[in-house]
């Protein structure tokens, strides 16, 4: 689409960034080739190779265990909080030493824009080790006790790859434990370029393993019997095997699944905020976010101005090369994802969701799609249900509180909830009816190391991130 | 001529209600003598159905009362099972044969219990939630809140356990339904109608006795319970079974532990199992 307001495009330089041909595991604090396959990770904006990363094995995973156990037993359980501590201190300052390396490997990988690798993201990732860090010498002083568990086996999802990696990694080894961990098969560059981080910190060997891999090598690490902790952040699906596959064993569980968040504009909100909110909740990261705001509930006497306005907005996107300063929504991080984007919008329409997308032209090669609203939707819709995990909005329209309430909650999942509104009254009475661990108000898809996140009923169980995020890497006060 | 003593039915509790099992059974409760004391009625997938309806409907208005009213509702039950401590200590020492000081230890305990908790409604919030610092303009608090409905396992110990497990959940505003402990199953049926009288309202504590491998598996997994705490499971695989069945939607598991010491002071892990952070944000502006 031709505006006025053209922009000349402003590409990142790749050239901060090496890229090797391929990449083996790192395990006990260097680079093994491993026993299994090669696999191949691709630029989801252009479909170029990028590298060969190898497939860990079950003997890998093995290895990768046996020295997580010798690194906790031997050093890192016996060694002094404040010791820990300077180490995560290192790497926190390594990530923003290397930040602009870091976001253009993670928007090359990942397709995310780089405005938000590097303005999100890569700070966010270091204020997690930053904080984290300054706990490791204050266990005692969190409720829980400050013994650690022992070996963290931790699987994270491809949509903020080097993000849950910090989530992950921080207050583990905090806490004193080690760890074994899988990045996504789609997304493994930048873990592989903290296990460079790692190696630049001089932390000790073992204490981080990275293996690469797709479904089975996460099966390998969760089902490993020297693994004391499972932390996974993923599919719902994925959430209740890992559940399953835990059951009757003492290892303890911290899970982050999907969300289907409704995000409820009342008639009496600053509604241009309320539209950036909107699109900052659904179309951020692709909408590749698990507490991503894809279900609008907007007060029926507004809808209409809402509507407009939002469909203004989304026209003035700019979709396309993720590198570019200019961009705000890249690509879709996989073939197979965006094949199961599509299959849901067009299940939408099928059952008589009416689609509108942003006029805009998208590249001829990589994985795009469209910025979509659904109006016209109806609780019993699959797109008012499933998570598409794509930067499609389904929107349903409320009269009272009550029923926006309702509305909300009716759902399996529980990760997040938007309010919008002036009245504060309101915002604490929607904020304490709302079954979600996360409520923004007058904001939204904001987050803090500080801060606890995860979900109610199926979203998951445990935290992550702040004082509360200590508790799934220590034994507990009580036990 | 003696008097013929008039003797109870133990039915269940559910919904503030007594009713019988809708499966017209029974299981004989012996003391521990071997000599009859009851039929117990013996709960079926139905009642278990029945009684997660109640806990559910329960649960909005149970959980929206204050702290305040909760904590009193609590010790209220501690002021009624006061008032009836002879019978719970004579129902302790028929169940369990054990000496009169140690069911008056027990029931002494129960109560304390009761009264500890109570005293937790308006403090935990303080105690496990907090504002965070955010690195930006904004205000931002977290606060745990009640699962939702939990089914419990309950242990052995047929009234200090009992309270243990129980007292923790409500007082933090969730809502239960509780499989007795198979052999000792009447105290519960009795602690039922103390709670009956003590100003909780109906379904907040629902009580079924009969098997634990007959009716746990249902409530472990039924879709409307959000979490399940297997503390009195003392056969392993059933207690795996039971944690996989949980997984159908991800619910919350506390695992078994069927030799605690009750005596011992239980610490928070009890409340916070069953409690979910939620973290509220707010831009800070003018």
């Amino acid at each position: 689409m031709s505006t006025p307001f053209e922009y000349a495009p402003a590409p990142e330089s790749r050239a901060v960034v090496d890229i090797k041909p391929s990449y083996g595991l790192f395990i006990n604090g260097e680079f093994v080739d491993g026993h299994g396959k090669a696999f191949k990770t691709v630029n989801p904006a252009t479909e170029e190779v990028l590298a060969e990363v190898a497939e860990a094995t079950d003997a890998d995973v093995d290895e990768a265990v046996k020295a997580a156990r010798r690194a906790y037993t031997r050093v890192w359980s016996r060694m002094s909080g404040a010791e820990r501590a300077k180490y995560l201190y290192r790497i926190a300052r390594i990530i923003q030493e290397r930040g602009r390396e870091l976001a253009v490997l993670e928007s090359i990988d990942n397709g995310k824009p780089i405005k938000e690798s590097r303005d999100v993201d890569i700070p966010v990732v270091a204020a997690h080790f930053f904080y984290y860090a300054g706990w490791a010498d204050k266990l005692e002083y969190s409720g829980y006790g400050s013994t650690p568990l022992g070996v963290a086996g931790q699987v994270i999802p491809w949509n903020f790859p080097l993000l849950m990696l910090a989530w992950k990694i921080a207050p583990a080894l905090a806490c004193g434990n080690t760890v074994v961990l899988k990045p996504a098969e789609t997304t493994p560059l930048t873990a592989l370029l903290f296990a460079e981080i790692c190696q630049q910190a001089d932390l000790p060997p073992g204490v981080v393993n990275i293996v690469t891999g797709a479904g089975d090598t996460g099966r390998a690490i969760v089902a490993h019997p020297d693994v004391d902790k499972v932390a996974f952040t993923g599919s719902t699906e994925v959430g209740k095997a890992i559940a399953r596959a835990v059951a009757g064993t003492e290892k303890k569980v911290t899970l982050e699944l999907g969300g289907k968040a409704a995000n409820i504009v009342f008639d009496d909100a600053p509604l241009d905020q309320a539209v950036e909110g909107i699109v900052n909740g659904i179309f951020f990261n692709q909408g590749h976010v698990c507490c991503a705001g894809s279900r609008l509930l907007v007060q029926e006497s507004v809808a209409d101005e809402v509507m407009e306005r939002l469909k203004r907005r989304m026209a003035t996107l700019r979709v396309g090369d993720p590198l570019d300063k200019n961009t705000d929504v890249g690509a879709i991080n996989s073939a197979e994802q965006l094949a199961k984007i599509r299959e849901l919008s067009d299940i939408g329409e099928a059952e008589g969701a009416e689609r509108w997308s942003a006029p805009c032209d998208l590249p001829a090669n990589g994985y795009w799609f469209a910025p979509t609203v659904f109006t016209g939707v109806s609780q019993a819709h699959r797109i008012a249900r499933e998570e598409i995990f794509g930067p499609v909005l389904s929107v349903l329209t409320f009269r009272t509180p009550s029923e926006a309430v309702e509305k909300a909650n009716n759902t399996p999942f529980g990760l997040s909830a938007g309010v919008w509104t002036d009245k504060g009254s309101r915002i604490l009475s929607m904020a304490n009816r709302l079954r979600a661990g996360v409520v923004w108000a007058n904001t939204f898809n904001k987050f803090d190391p500080t801060s606890p996140f995860g979900g109610y009923k199926e979203s998951g169980y445990g935290r992550e991130g702040g004082r509360h995020g200590l508790e799934a890497y220590l034994k507990g006060a009580d036990a | 001529m003696s008097r013929i003593d008039v003797r109870k039915t133990y039915k269940l509790y559910i919904g503030g209600q007594f009713p019988r099992s809708e499966s017209g059974r029974s299981y004989i409760v012996n003391d521990a003598k071997g000599r009859l004391m009851a039929n117990a009625s013996q709960a079926s997938r139905k009642d278990a159905r029945d009684a997660v309806v109640a806990a559910r409907a329960a649960f909005g208005g149970w959980s929206g009362r204050t702290a305040y009213n909760r904590a009193q509702v609590v010790y209220r039950i501690a002021e009624v099972l006061e008032g009836r401590r002879e019978q719970f200590e004579a129902e302790l020492r028929a169940a369990e044969g054990i000496s009169p000081a140690k069911a008056r230890a027990a029931v002494d305990a129960a109560i304390d219990r009761l009264v500890w908790y109570a005293g937790w409604a308006d403090k935990l919030t303080q105690v496990v939630g907090n504002a965070n610092p955010v690195a930006g303009p904004y205000f931002n608090l977290s606060t745990p809140e009640p699962s939702g409905v939990i089914a419990v396992v309950a242990p052995r110990s047929p009234l200090l356990g009992l309270v243990s497990v129980v007292a923790p959940l409500i007082v933090t505003g969730n809502t239960v339904v509780v499989v007795a402990s198979e052999p000792h199953p009447l105290t519960a049926v009795t602690l039922g109608e103390v709670m009956a009288t003590s100003d909780l309202p109906g379904g907040v504590v629902n009580v079924l006795t009969g098997s634990q491998a007959e009716i746990a598996p249902w409530l472990a997994s039924h879709m409307d319970v959000n979490g399940i705490d297997l503390t009195g499971v003392e056969d392993e695989a059933l207690a795996t079974d039971l944690e996989v069945a949980a997984a159908d939607n991800l619910k919350r598991v506390r695992r078994p532990e069927p030799d605690t010491d009750w005596l011992a002071e239980p610490g928070l892990d009890r409340m916070t199992r069953f409690q979910e952070t939620k973290t509220i944000w707010h831009p800070i502006g003018v």
